[in-house]
């Protein structure tokens, strides 16, 4: 499972490991935290600067490097270590540090300091993992393409022209492009997902409820979820038994046991799918599709026929409410969670110059701070709840998400886990679709059922597109707490692929990146 | 068609506290206008569908009645953009029209 076929341009071997391998040798002493730690931030200088990949808005070398000398002290004194301790991390930049700024790529941010660490960055730093940065975003997550970032977009590795998707396309591009092994997102609509079918590489929505929220920044509360990218499913799995469980900080978090995901992504990988039910949705294809991504796709499929899986075709004809009732929701609880960055307690204030009355510095303070598709969608969620509008805006966009919730019900009563193209195209290049949200929107077409209903959903890479050459997603969904089916099914599909003539890399040509710089 | 006018945007960035500019409106305009449009879809969905607002088995979530360590008064103020006197400093609030 380890390592990539691609060369390194002079740049250290252990950039390409996967974090797994990593850890491996750090424990083992072959390798120190130190070294591997050194490794991924000469790679961060070399090709993350403003013309290259830009998937970090802040890198902390000196804490980094402090983490890992106490990572290798623990390793040198014989005493037991978690599964990752002394591999690095990214953490997208809508989770709290409190040793490093956390914006949201939003300039009502800039700079901003958090008091308390996210629980999932506190998990990172009691596992052991070494927190290299923070990752751009489309500001507050609202986005597919990491271009309404306030600090410049990120760029796709595989193509420079290109976007990394979004809003995670931070976390995605510094995993592809051998920034760091492994990173966190958080997936509201796909943000995870999409970002990772187009950058090649893994990207999980855990189920609701399963990793906690505590110091993530609200989007949309009901459908926010954090959870793992990496350049494996079996890394994957590892960060998210790093991250998951149960958190008395989260309200919502689910108070039970996580899906054994690590186990699952092992027994996957001996590459047998016999009697795994494989449902695929019929009305993720067709029409807007791009050719090289149903082409992948249906050979993914095909390959999961071959381990033995029983692929059937099934229907979930409420999935077309699925994209109109998440820029419903969505906005609608934005509006409201947004509505704490009033310029009184934290961030930006503009205009407080002793003339001017709280709400005049508060209209304005958010005018100046807030980027042009955060002001829209937070217009949209206001005029969605208001009076005039609620019951056949909001309220019917619930009752949509009721139909939804049955179509996966009803599918998940024949199928174990259903399958779909992440994403309709490759990565479209950067400012395409800037002017025209509602085909940005689109970008998401796939992703969004999963969170409406709240159940598990990964995107595992399956290739170039043969019209573009660039890579495509296979989406794997599951029933809420059965995360470990997409796993399975995941890590048994890699497996496979990997072994195929056509594997081609895993990582992009990374001497191209180094010239762009 | 959904008919959202500037002034409805307008009224819009009022309650959301977004002071926009003209030229914002033009555009907003005519972009909300444009998604409200399609998110409309959702009105063919029957009266008798019940809503789903959120997705969560669990409901009132309790925790023992005990106190716990809270964020220092320092914390909470070191990201203020004006504090004072141990507190937060605001812009003046009496004397509006609300």
């Amino acid at each position: 499972m380890s390592g990539a076929s691609t060369a390194t341009g002079g740049q250290s071997e252990l950039i390409s490991l996967d974090a797994g391998e990593l850890a491996r040798r750090i424990h083992a002493r072959e390798v120190s935290s130190v070294e591997v730690t050194r490794a991924h931030l000469e790679r961060i200088e070399a090709v993350d600067g403003p013309d290259g990949v830009h998937a970090f808005l802040h890198v902390d070398a000196e804490g980094a490097l402090a983490a890992a000398e106490a990572v290798d002290r623990a390793v040198a004194e014989g005493g037991p270590v978690s599964p990752l301790a002394g591999v690095p991390v990214a953490v997208k930049d809508n989770m709290t540090t409190t040793d490093m700024p956390t914006t949201c790529a939003s300039a009502i941010l800039d700079g901003w300091r958090p008091p308390y660490d996210a629980t999932v960055v506190a998990r990172l730093r009691a596992a052991g993992l070494i927190p290299l940065g923070k990752t751009n975003l489309d500001e507050f997550a609202m986005g597919s393409s990491t271009e309404n970032s306030a600090f410049g977009t990120t760029r796709n590795p595989w193509d420079l022209s290109r976007i990394p998707g979004g809003s995670g396309g931070g976390s995605s591009a510094a995993v592809a492009a051998g920034e760091a092994p492994l990173a966190l997102g958080s997936d509201t609509g796909g943000s995870i997902r999409q970002p990772g079918a187009v950058t090649g590489t893994v990207g999980v929505k855990p189920t609701y409820g399963t990793v906690s929220r505590y110091g993530l920044v609200a989007f949309s509360s009901s459908l926010d979820q954090i959870g793992p990218c990496a350049r494996s499913v079996l890394d994957a799995a590892l960060l998210h038994e790093v991250i998951g469980g149960h958190d008395p900080r989260d309200q919502t978090s689910v108070d039970g046991p996580l899906p054994p995901v690590v186990e699952a992504a092992l027994a996957g990988a001996r590459g047998d799918l016999a009697g795994v039910r494989v449902g695929i949705v019929s009305e993720f294809s067709g029409e807007g599709y791009q050719p090289g991504v149903l082409a992948a796709f249906t050979d993914a499929v095909r390959v999961l026929g071959e381990l033995g899986a029983d692929v059937v075709e099934v229907s979930c004809p409420s999935f077309s409410y699925a994209l109109p009732a998440y820029y419903l929701i969505a906005p609608s609880e934005a509006s409201s969670n947004l509505a704490r960055f009033d310029a009184m307690r934290y961030g930006l204030r503009v205009g407080d110059d002793g003339s001017q009355s709280t709400d005049e510095v508060m209209s304005q303070t958010r005018e100046k701070g807030f980027g042009a598709e955060v002001k829209r969608r937070i217009m949209i969620g206001t005029h969605a709840l208001s009076a005039g509008s609620y019951d056949a805006l909001y309220g019917k966009a619930l009752k949509a998400r009721t139909l939804i919730v049955r179509d996966f019900t009803a599918a998940f009563e024949t199928c174990d886990v259903l399958v779909s193209p992440t994403t309709p195209t490759t990565a479209f290049p950067i400012g395409e679709r800037t002017d025209d949200p509602l085909a940005m929107y689109l970008a998401d077409l796939c992703t969004i059922p999963s969170n409406l209903a709240g159940n598990a959903a990964l995107s595992v890479p399956c290739g170039l597109a043969a019209d573009d050459q660039l890579p495509v997603g296979m989406q794997i969904m599951a029933p809420a707490l059965a995360d470990d089916r997409a796993y399975r099914v995941a890590a048994a599909y890699e497996t496979a692929r990997a072994s195929a003539s056509d594997a081609g890399p895993r990582i992009p040509e990374l001497r191209a990146l180094e010239t762009s710089r | 068609m959904s008919d959202i006018t500037r002034d409805d945007v307008a009224h819009l960035a009022r309650l959301a506290r977004l002071a926009v500019t003209d030229a914002e409106l033009d555009t907003f305009s005519r972009q909300i206008d444009a998604i409200v449009d399609t998110v409309s879809a959702v009105g063919d969905i029957p009266d008798d569908i019940p809503p789903t607002a959120q997705v969560v088995p669990q409901t009132n979530v309790l925790r023992p009645d005990t106190t716990e360590p809270s964020l220092p008064r320092e914390a909470a103020l070191a990201g203020a953009p004006a504090a004072e006197e141990g507190r937060f400093r605001v812009p003046r609030i009496l004397g509006e029209e609300l």
